[in-house]
């Protein structure tokens, strides 16, 4: 992302296009697509330097729907297709949507790969556990179990978890939220601030094929399941009432009850968005014995790939001219006099 | 000369063709730590000092670090070299210079009957006779009978030659290269000062070095000297000394396919306006595009080693897509990998350079060889009525236009553009009148920067049927893209039976339409009717060229046919090859070519093939002409 003046602030409503939206009603994807065009405004990102790149799969009708630059790839591609765009431009502000089959399965190598090489991106990550394009079969990230036309007998192979995948490919920002949460925008403006690639994975209800497969921490009446996670502040949840403290026997976490608000006494953790080590940890906590992990789990800058290339192009050309003539010339080369 | 200097008349005579015409093809093969590549680049600038012309092939083995003296480990580097017109790197080697017995054993197969053999004796040992599988040592035996074979210890003669400057063993031992050199230059009657010279500036930080190798240099020439004069114990080396070809006056170099393309797409760039972004990955025999490109930066180059053959060619749609030309190379197996994201790039109609070097298939193949059977795969191999222009470079020389070509059309067309070379002209070197960039004709892009009349449409299209081309980032121009069907001039998603219908055809139509903006196709020898025409595409063409003119030179009424433009065909193509009574393909592959022209023009077009990975011999052909005619 760029530091860009917004002439005047522009509203929601301008970031949307005239396109109808072809999601099935109730599907998560809408909320997040109301969530980043009311994060478009709020971030002063203008939309003429803005570029949605998408791959395969229902998240991917994204860019059709913002009023920005867009370009619908192809299945898993949408990473290599970003990288090229952000080394040709990087004064565009580029965001990824993905879902968990695109990013994770066909696409998985670009994804670790843009996430190494530090592309200043967005990458938003759509994971609803189930390929809804195709109609229903089991993803990278279905549990255990999971029926589907393609596993009717339940899947039995182990899911991914992108936060950790994220964390394993070298990525700095990892973040987390779900499609219906007001939350949501508040880590889009964190992922965007960012400088650098930014991986969030947006928890999204695929009413058709997976329905309320988040329900256990995403209902009303399960938020004592959320933990947002804060930079500065202690890692508490479920009201107060209870923390995330350090096991220091086994090096892991523990949920620790937390009485009268005294999180120091029982030793719960504050959250420093830069600990990658606590990061990893966080991604990996099972839920049910855990609460979810949400919000900025990590986010730690470092020099960005395209910068680099930058840097590295400008330098390799100090003081050279670029002579087409003499390139051409040079070499093993030898004249041939005319002849009288 | 391969690079077009050379005259030719309309007989298919070259103006020199009233000197007795003389060459000479030199194998040097060895073992691949004896830098026999090293040798034939020198000797190969010696014979352009000469005023020869030439043509190269390179023959490495496929292993890195092949063991010492195995048979797989045997490189090689022929060049052929003459007072006439050269388009190959010959036929049947007249001299093969043997560093150990497995270089003579894989390579005296090829030699001409009565040809010369030098050989290393000092490297015939028991120990290396037993790893070229030699049950005998063939030096002693009449098994070499049908040849001339000298050998004498260029080991030992070498130790001797650089003793004075106390390097190791094997450190002397390196200079063997070098001796040898020396020995060539001596037989061909050429001047040492040239090669002196550039010993000094390789081994500038090191003079023992410089000296040494020089001191072998010399003394190989001068062995050359003392054995003709019939010395006790040695034999007499013949010389041979071959006069200076009758080439156009100017600047020449030595070029391969490689560099010719890394220049022809930095030159094709310049001349449309843009700057290159270049995604690759390293695939044999492709890379060196990508090495070569990796030091042109200053030329507005990026260039980005991808994660693998998708992400390369994906970065550089997105590269397009965002205003650079986005250019990809690789090999066949790369280029499969390559094919769904080609269809986005015609899809989205954005210019794009998908360059294929070429080797031999299918699977990984013969992966340091050459072949042509990636045909079908450039014109046909993509999901969906995906057309594609497809150019194809005859010579290492030719691929600097050739890229320019591609260039041209994309950028003109809005549309992907396959440029096919090969293995053989990748990695072969000939001569290259280095031409006046001035003369290029530049062919600007224009973005579309706001608004035009009527309103924006991202699927509008000229009289060329080509689309806008829009940076992102241009206000008020805001739009998507993306691979599901486009709405005719909109671009918005249309799944509608009659719009696909439209935009097939449109997409079609664009790409055959750039037929009238090629050249139409000529004859490259011959007359432009007749009893046969030889039709080749690619690197045959240096073979076709010279069996052509052998046979015409016999009276045979024969014309050779060369086409670059393989998608869309020139449109007088068809009408031409009418006018020839029987039409001739040959080709690396089992008649891919053959079937498109049979296909597009109902011409009854006979293949003639060979896939055993190396190039046509000129005698294979002029038999295959003979035999149409008999
Ligand atoms: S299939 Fe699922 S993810 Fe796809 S649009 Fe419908 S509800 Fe949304």
């Amino acid at each position: 992302m760029n530091d860009m003046t917004p002439v005047a602030k522009s509203s929601p409503k301008d970031w949307e296009t005239d396109q109808e939206v072809r999601w099935c009603p109730g599907c998560g994807d809408y909320a997040i697509l109301k969530a980043v065009q009311r994060t478009m405004p709020e971030i002063g990102a203008t939309p003429e330097n803005t570029v949605f790149v998408s791959g395969i799969g229902c998240s991917s009708r994204f860019p059709y729907y913002m009023e920005t630059y867009g370009f619908h790839t192809i299945h898993g591609r949408a990473p290599a297709v970003a990288t090229g765009v952000k080394l040709a431009n990087p004064d565009l502000d580029v965001w990824i949507i993905t879902g968990d089959g695109d990013a994770l399965s066909i696409g998985g190598n670009h994804t670790m790969h843009l996430l190494r090489r530090n592309l200043d991106c967005q990458i938003l990550l759509f994971n609803n556990e189930i390929y809804g394009l195709t109609k229903g079969q089991y993803s990278p990230t279905s549990r255990i179990g999971t029926r589907s036309p393609s596993t009717p007998f339940g899947s039995v192979d182990r899911p991914a978890t992108p936060c950790a995948f994220a964390l394993g490919s070298g990525a700095r920002f990892v973040a987390r939220g779900f499609d219906v949460n007001k939350n949501l925008p508040s880590v889009l403006k964190a992922a965007h601030a960012h400088k650098g690639a930014a991986f969030v994975e947006i928890f999204q209800n695929c009413i058709v094929y997976n329905a309320d497969v988040f329900a256990s921490f995403t209902e009303k009446a399960n938020a004592d399941h959320q933990l947002w996670l804060e930079n500065g502040q202690p890692m508490l949840f479920a009201g107060g009432s209870k923390g995330i403290a350090m096991d220091i026997d086994r090096l892991t976490l523990k949920v620790v009850d937390v009485a009268d608000g005294d999180w120091q006494g029982a030793g719960v953790i504050v959250h420093d968005v830069t600990n990658r080590a606590v990061a990893h940890m966080l991604v990996e906590m099972p839920f049910g014995a855990f609460p979810m992990a949400l919000g900025v789990l990590y986010d730690d800058p470092r020099p960005t790939f395209e910068a680099a290339v930058m840097e590295q192009n400008a330098k390799a050309s100090e003081g050279k001219v670029a002579d087409l003539q003499a390139l051409i010339s040079r070499g093993q080369n030898w004249t041939v006099e005319a002849k009288e | 000369m391969a690079s077009a200097a050379h005259k030719i008349d309309d007989q298919g005579n070259s103006s020199t063709a009233n000197h007795p015409s003389e060459a000479v093809v030199v194998r040097f093969a060895g073992d691949s730590g004896d830098g026999m590549q090293l040798t034939g680049g020198q000797f190969t600038l010696s014979s352009a000092l000469a005023g020869n012309d030439f043509a190269t092939f390179p023959d490495f083995p496929a292993e890195i670090r092949a063991p010492q003296g195995t048979l797989f480990g045997v490189s090689a580097f022929q060049i052929n070299f003459g007072s006439d017109e050269i388009d190959t790197a010959g036929d049947a080697p007249d001299v093969l210079v043997a560093m150990n017995p497995a270089a003579l054993k894989t390579n005296v197969k090829d030699l001409k009957p009565g040809g010369l053999i030098i050989a290393d004796s000092g490297e015939f040992s028991a120990r290396n006779l037993g790893k070229a599988e030699y049950d005998a040592n063939p030096l002693e035996d009449d098994s070499l009978a049908q040849w001339q074979v000298i050998h004498f210890n260029i080991s030992q003669l070498t130790m001797d030659a650089v003793k004075p400057f106390g390097l190791g063993n094997k450190e002397a031992l390196r200079c063997k290269n070098m001796w040898t050199l020396g020995l060539a230059l001596w037989m061909f009657d050429r001047d040492r000062q040239p090669i002196i010279d550039w010993l000094n500036g390789k081994f500038a930080k090191n003079k023992v070095l410089a000296d040494a190798n020089i001191a072998a240099l010399n003394a190989g020439h001068a062995y050359g000297e003392t054995a003709e004069i019939g010395q006790p114990g040695s034999v007499p080396i013949p010389q041979r000394h071959i006069s200076a070809a009758d080439v156009a006056p100017g600047l020449y170099r030595t070029i391969t396919g490689a560099e010719a393309v890394a220049y022809g797409l930095v030159a094709g760039c310049h001349l449309a306006g843009v700057k290159m972004f270049f995604g690759g990955y390293p695939i044999t025999p492709a890379s060196a595009i990508l090495h070569y490109l990796s030091n042109l930066k200053h030329f507005g180059v990026t260039t980005f080693q991808a994660e693998d053959e998708i992400a390369a060619i994906a970065s550089a749609i997105g590269a397009s897509y965002a205003g650079q030309l986005g250019v990809t190379s690789s090999s066949g197996p790369g280029i499969a990998l390559k094919g769904e994201a080609m269809g986005l790039a015609a899809m989205t109609e954005l210019p794009l350079v998908i360059v294929n070097s070429q080797r031999g298939g299918p699977s990984t193949g013969l992966p340091t060889k050459t072949e042509q059977s990636d045909l079908y795969q450039a014109v046909y191999g993509r999901n969906g009525d995906t057309p594609m222009p497809v150019i194809a470079a005859r010579s290492p020389a030719d691929v600097f236009e050739c890229a320019i070509e591609a260039v041209r059309i994309a950028t003109q067309f809005m549309t992907p553009v396959i440029l096919l070379t090969d293995g053989y002209i990748a990695n072969a070197a000939e001569p290259w009148k280095v031409p006046d960039t001035g003369d290029f004709k530049p062919f600007p892009v224009s973005f579309l920067e706001s608004v035009p009349e009527g309103g924006f449409k991202p699927y509008s299209r000229d009289d060329k049927l080509a689309r806008p081309w829009v940076k992102p980032g241009t206000p008020g121009l805001l739009h998507r893209i993306g691979g599901i069907e486009k709405e005719v001039d909109t671009g918005h998603i249309n799944y509608s039976p009659a719009n696909h219908q439209a935009m097939t055809d449109i997409r079609k139509n664009k790409i055959d339409g750039i037929a009238s903006y090629i050249p139409e196709q000529d004859v490259c020898i011959g007359e432009d009717h007749g009893t046969l025409a030889i039709v080749g595409w690619g690197s045959t063409f240096g073979p076709i060229h010279q069996a052509v003119r052998r046979a015409r030179a016999k009276g045979h009424d024969v014309a050779h046919i060369h086409v670059r433009h393989i998608w869309p065909l020139p449109s007088n193509l068809g009408d031409l090859l009418k006018r020839y009574d029987r039409v001739l393909v040959p080709e690396m592959n089992t008649g891919q070519f053959k079937t498109v022209l049979r296909d597009q023009f109902l011409v009854d077009a006979k293949p003639l093939n060979k896939v055993s990975g190396q190039p046509f011999r000129i005698a294979e052909i002029e038999a295959a002409i003979e035999g149409e005619l008999a």
